[in-house]
């Protein structure tokens, strides 16, 4: 599973930074929410993979760790409202100057 | 009294969330409001400073102690830096209630939501809710660079979101490998864990840590990271401007504080981790943001570029770690904030009597009358932020260049910091004598002298200028911060020993 689980951050990680690099601002908030996936599900991961174990010391052999869980919500809610946010401001950009390129040329690419 | 450390954090916090419930027609009580919460902080912050010299305070939120709960951590350096803020903040809020505020709405609740995430980034002694507030002072920063809403700032500020979110991203997965490393993001714990590494974990931990600076190098505006901030910065309304002057110190106290306590001097190979590429990127900074100054077009870029080339004095001094090197560096650090504070507003009152067509352009405007006291404040702004004597530039710059150890690293440094500061010297004469003494006459003032905005930057002027009265006892206290900072036993003990016993709750 952990093989799987990298490869799939991988996938997710390369894919947003490629998305990132796209001069256009669309294909960049796309690209910043795929890194936000992988950048949660990385966070998620930091307590160590395992199923059916309880997140309480004493109670089994192998316990789980809470903890990432509570780490991965703050990181999705402060995420989610910073693409939505970045969503509007590209769109106000592309009002103000009529086309939706990232940097000041004035043609689209 | 045990209750102090938190408040820093309540007062904007509720003032904010009080300010966005107020009807948009009590522009005179949301302004009061606004104002008395700030101006409560300077006085709160003095007592702070005078507490911290006596001892360290750690105040548990909710009573759980460390590592299990999240800490505030009050010691000379926080301390110190919640008052520089709190003086910045004072004489922004004042500036803007001149009228800048009414240029778009809700800027005094966003203004309060600024300050929580500064104070909080600089009291608090966990590096997940460092994390938290980062985004409360980011997300506070991104809606008031946008405050005025012009078509410039929508565009300085989507590149301004954009770098920043990414840069949270990095900040997250550093925080994320610490975590599945050593366990827990408790400073002080980590500080432990990182000193008892195994020799397996010890390289991972160290790309951890590494990319951990850079995201607080990218926040400091560090070469080659400091791209966004020119026009960001140039683009923001005046007082936005000058409070931002204080987010890049945010991002170096940041690095300060993981290089010199989690990887501190016990910290085996990982010590002062920052350290090496730090200097070498510190003088680039310098280098760039010399640069830059020689080649803005207007006011507000200059400044920006200043406040580069600021940045990476700060962190040369940082990369020097000595004592007499930490010291020296926060003096330079207080002045420097106060200064391109002092700054931004001096140049938002220019452009506002120039007008909007040339507004703070580095071309001859319309004849202005009275400039005499402008005139004079920017001299002696100059003349502080270049270093000549007598003002605080020259002193924070004299004490760091005497820091320096014998070596490569003197010529370097003497290098970078003297040679840094004759581009800005004649930057701004050239500036200084385009503004104020070239006109064109057939161009007409915007607007006339305005008194309460000239006093706002008077009250930043006057505290750099006390900050070289006072000098003595000012560095005798920061010598004692930095010894704090290079002897870290002491701090991590007392974290860790949670919160000592008669505050109440269940143990």
């Amino acid at each position: 599973m952990e093989l799987l689980y990298a490869i799939l951050l991988g996938v997710l990680t390369s894919c947003g930074i490629y998305l990132i690099l796209r001069a256009r601002t669309f294909p960049v908030v796309v690209g910043l929410t795929l890194l936000s996936y992988a950048v949660n599900l990385f966070l998620f991961a930091a307590g160590r993979l395992a199923t059916g174990a309880p997140p309480v010391i004493g109670r089994a052999a192998v316990y789980a760790d809470p903890l990432p869980q509570a780490l991965v919500l703050t990181a999705i809610v402060i995420g989610f409202a910073l693409t939505a946010f970045a969503l509007i401001l590209a769109l106000r950009a592309l009002g103000v100057s009529g086309h939706d390129a990232v940097d000041d040329r004035k043609e689209n690419p | 009294m045990t209750h102090l450390p938190i408040l820093p954090l309540l007062i904007p916090l509720f003032a904010g969330a009080l300010l966005t419930m107020l009807p948009p027609k009590a522009l005179a009580l949301r302004r009061s409001v606004s104002l008395v919460a700030v101006l409560l902080q300077i006085p709160l912050a003095a007592l702070l400073i005078v507490r911290a010299g006596a001892e360290l305070s750690v105040y548990a939120l909710g009573n759980w102690p460390a590592p299990f709960g999240i800490v505030l951590v009050v010691d000379r350096l926080a301390a110190i830096l919640l008052f520089t803020t709190a003086i910045l903040a004072s004489a922004a809020l004042l500036y803007a209630l001149r009228g800048d505020d009414e240029q778009g709405r809700g800027f005094h609740a966003l203004f309060q939501f600024q300050l929580l995430g500064v104070n909080g980034a600089f009291l608090t002694g966990d590096l997940f809710n460092l994390f938290v507030f980062f985004e409360i002072l980011l997300i506070a920063s991104y809606a008031l660079l946008l405050h005025g809403r012009t078509a410039e700032r929508i565009r300085a500020g989507l590149h301004y979101v954009l770098i920043n979110i990414v840069g949270s991203s990095l900040f997250l997965i550093s925080l994320g490998a610490l975590y599945a490393l050593c366990g827990t993001l408790n400073m002080a714990d980590l500080a432990r864990r990182v000193a008892g590494l195994s020799a397996a974990n010890a390289p991972l931990v160290a790309a951890a840590g590494s990319l951990l600076m850079v995201v607080f190098g990218l926040k400091a505006a560090a070469f080659p990271l400091y791209f966004w901030l020119p026009r960001a910065y140039s683009s923001a309304a005046a007082p936005v401007a000058a409070v931002f002057a204080v987010l890049t110190k945010v991002g170096l106290y940041a690095i300060l504080r993981v290089n010199l306590l989690i990887f501190g001097r016990e910290a085996g190979d990982l010590a002062y981790l920052a350290n090496d590429w730090l200097w070498a990127a510190a003088l680039l900074t310098i280098a760039a943001g010399a640069i830059g100054v020689l080649a803005a077009d207007t006011l507000g870029r200059l400044i920006a570029y200043l406040v580069v080339v600021s940045a990476g004095t700060i962190a040369a001094g940082v990369a020097l770690g000595s004592r007499e090197a930490i010291t020296a560096t926060l003096y330079y650090l207080i002045h420097s904030t106060w200064i391109a504070g002092a700054f931004f507003l001096l140049s938002g009152e220019l452009a506002r009597r120039r007008g909007d067509n040339i507004a703070d352009r580095l071309v001859p405007g319309p004849p202005l009358l009275r400039l005499l006291l402008p005139g004079g404040l920017f001299l002696a702004a100059a003349v502080s932020v270049a270093g000549l004597p007598p003002l605080s530039g020259f002193l924070g710059k004299l004490l760091l260049l005497s820091s320096a150890p014998a070596g490569a690293e003197t010529f370097w440094l003497y290098g970078a910091v003297l040679g840094g500061g004759l581009p800005v010297l004649i930057a701004l004469g050239r500036a200084g004598s385009t503004l104020l003494w070239r006109c064109d006459a057939a161009l007409a003032p915007a607007a006339g002298p305005d008194a309460a905005r000239m006093a706002a930057v008077m009250i930043l002027l006057i505290a750099g200028a006390l900050l070289v009265v006072f000098a003595e006892p000012v560095c005798v206290y920061l010598d004692a911060a930095s010894g704090q900072l290079l002897n870290p036993e002491d701090t991590i003990s007392r974290v860790l020993s949670g919160p000592p016993a008669g505050i109440g709750g269940p143990r």
